[in-house]
């Protein structure tokens, strides 16, 4: 593997929570132009560790690199204008934004108007503001969100409300989008086309990590997937491979064979 | 939107300039100067109430303490325009000296409260509130420099040259007393900020703001510096604050720390919040009811003493039961304010009516 083709590195992370170690010594490295799959039972400490790669949690220790720059103890803002975007287990949409405002959002990290561009209204800031409206629509219409654009957040239905986290979090123009759960409480037609999206995401050069329960969907489309327990890495490599390994059986199903 | 539309939108704004502009000589016509210089507070209000709603109606940042921000603007203005410390300078410097004064303020209250949400941080910025107007109390020794509880007296009027707002004038035979300059003037300033607000609320600042107030947690993880951007919502929040201060002290020629309590500072979150947190135009409704109808009030004492022979209820009292009432029957009625933000209403209506048209069709 060469160096050039990481794009994220976690080397020795370790998070406890008082006397709970949530994570302990966990390292993954996430390459250009791959989905990479996190799973394990509830508790494994994979949302733990997307909040420490995304600057929410600091680790207690261990290293995160990112596209060749060290992000260790970085705050969101900066891990985002890194290049790294993600979406929540449990949806934390603006509700009180329409969709368009939402993914509008989204491209704060990437715009630079300020108070006096904004109250003088300069040529240059509503030149910007025309370019935030025009890619939040594209972006909208990408996801598959195009006639929802005036709706709350909130009042939106529980798919498009994930769909809609995804084109927010595609506004910031990530290198590396990092999605928990996208398809938890989704119907098999709705996780298809989710699936869709992904793999056009992934076709449009951003590497994807993806921490999801849905086996099929998980396995299916990952290039290589890490399995926590325990707040360890207990396995890491193909799907194929990994579905093989005795002990991630043992930690999902207590020694029974899919 | 087409040309017909445009046209009439164009009449109705003209109609509405000109209607502003006549406003200090109908009112004087009408209702007598007493309801001039409401106006002219009013329009302060406006000013207080817009800067207040960047802080509360956009960031969602809770502050009990606004008034003092008001009073730094003012003392700002007092001093350096006044014989107390015998200093005159020109409004044109003192007004934007008093907006900056005034955002250095918004961040030293900004800074040790960023980790702090709802109650606690009404708690802390009601303390800084207070602080600031004991200092005002407080700093006439050992050396005077705020004249204590006294006051400042003696501030200049807003002065160009010889012109002096203070003074009456004449100009194609209307009779501009004191009260009619400044009317104009607060008007100016009062559309002044509301263009300012209506900017802020469409831009990246503006989003971000609602943003945080949304989901502060989601707003970092979208690149936002959160941060910073409380920082400048108190900034911002604060320069209104400051200006309208300094407007204020030239208006009254005079100014003591008992014009800056925090009854103030929540009547102009209750101008904020009934009128409809985060819509400009609510806010600006909610400014003007709340200053005109206590003034209103005041004609109830009268008018029991012409129908019963005697006064039955104190004017004040029955100014702070009807307010406490209408704030029940809104909580319980409207609770986004009489005038919501359009992010609530509106566009939630017309989109719910496309949707069931589709779901019909």
């Amino acid at each position: 593997m060469q160096a050039a083709d990481i794009l994220l590195a976690a080397t020795g992370i370790s998070k406890h929570f008082g006397g709970l170690a949530a994570l302990t010594d966990v390292s993954i490295s996430v390459r250009r132009g791959e989905i990479f799959g996190l799973i394990g039972p509830n508790g494994a400490g994979k949302t733990t560790l997307f909040n420490v790669l995304t600057g929410l949690y600091a680790a207690d220790a261990g290293e995160l690199a990112f596209d060749g720059q060290t992000i260790t103890g970085s705050k969101p803002h900066r891990v985002a204008r890194q290049g790294i975007a993600r979406t929540f287990q449990n949806i934390r949409l603006f509700g009180g934004m329409t969709a368009l405002e939402n993914v509008m959002v989204g491209r704060h990290v990437r715009t630079r108007t300020g108070v006096l561009g904004a109250v003088l209204r300069t040529r240059g800031a509503a030149a910007e503001e025309r370019a935030i409206t025009r890619r939040a629509r594209e972006l909208l219409d990408y996801c598959g969100l195009a006639a929802r654009a005036g709706t709350l957040a909130r009042d939106l239905p529980y798919g498009d409300q994930r769909r809609l986290e995804i084109a927010r979090a595609l506004a910031t123009e990530p290198k590396l989008l990092a999605l928990d759960e996208p398809a938890a409480g989704m119907n098999a037609t709705e996780t298809a086309t989710l699936r869709k999206l992904l793999e056009r995401i992934l076709a449009g050069g951003v590497a994807l990590l993806l921490i999801e329960h849905d086996m099929k969907l998980v396995m299916g489309l990952s290039h290589r997937v890490a399995v926590l327990d325990y707040g360890e890495k207990i396995a890491e490599g193909e799907p194929a491979a990994v579905q093989r390994d005795p002990k991630v059986i043992a930690a999902y199903l207590g020694g029974t064979v899919v | 939107m087409n040309a017909t539309q445009t046209r009439w939108r164009w009449l109705l704004w003209v109609a509405v300039a000109l209607l502003l502009l006549a406003a200090p000589f109908l009112i004087e016509a009408t209702l007598g100067r007493a309801w001039v210089r409401i106006a002219d507070v009013a329009l302060l209000f406006i000013m207080l109430a817009l800067g207040l709603n960047i802080v509360v109606g956009f960031a969602g940042l809770l502050d009990l303490g606004y008034i003092a921000f008001f009073a730094v603007g003012a003392y700002c203005y007092a001093l350096l325009a006044s014989p107390q410390l015998a200093i005159h300078w020109p409004f044109l410097v003192l007004l934007p000296l008093g907006a900056m004064v005034a955002a250095v303020f918004g961040i030293l209250l900004g800074a040790p409260t960023l980790r702090l949400r709802g109650d606690y941080l009404a708690i802390v910025t009601l303390g800084f509130g207070e602080i600031i107007r004991v200092l005002l109390n407080n700093l006439n020794r050992p050396v005077n420099i705020t004249n204590g509880p006294q006051g400042i007296t003696l501030i200049d009027p807003l002065q160009i040259g010889g012109f002096s707002l203070a003074q009456t004038h004449s100009f194609a035979g209307l009779t501009f007393t004191a009260l009619h300059s400044y009317y104009f003037v607060f008007l100016a300033c009062a559309v002044v900020s509301i263009i300012i607000s209506r900017r802020l609320e469409d831009s990246r600042i503006g989003r971000a703001w609602v943003a945080i107030r949304e989901d502060e947690l989601a707003a970092a993880s979208m690149g936002i510096n959160t941060r910073n951007m409380k920082l400048l919502a108190f900034a911002m929040g604060a320069t209104f604050g400051g200006v309208a201060g300094g407007l204020f002290a030239s208006f009254q020629g005079f100014i003591s720390p008992e014009s800056f309590h925090l009854i103030d500072s929540i009547m102009v979150l209750c101008m904020v919040v009934l009128g409809g947190m985060g819509n400009v135009a609510g806010v600006v409704l909610g400014a003007v009811l709340l200053t005109a109808l206590p003034e209103a009030l005041r004609y109830i004492g009268p008018l029991q003493q012409r129908w019963f022979g005697e006064v039955f209820i104190d004017p004040s009292d029955l100014r702070m039961l009807l307010f406490g009432l209408a704030l029940v029957l809104m909580m319980l009625f409207r609770p986004s304010g009489i005038w919501p933000a359009r992010r609530r209403t509106a566009e939630n209506v017309t989109e719910r009516m496309t949707e069931k048209r589709h779901a019909s069709g």
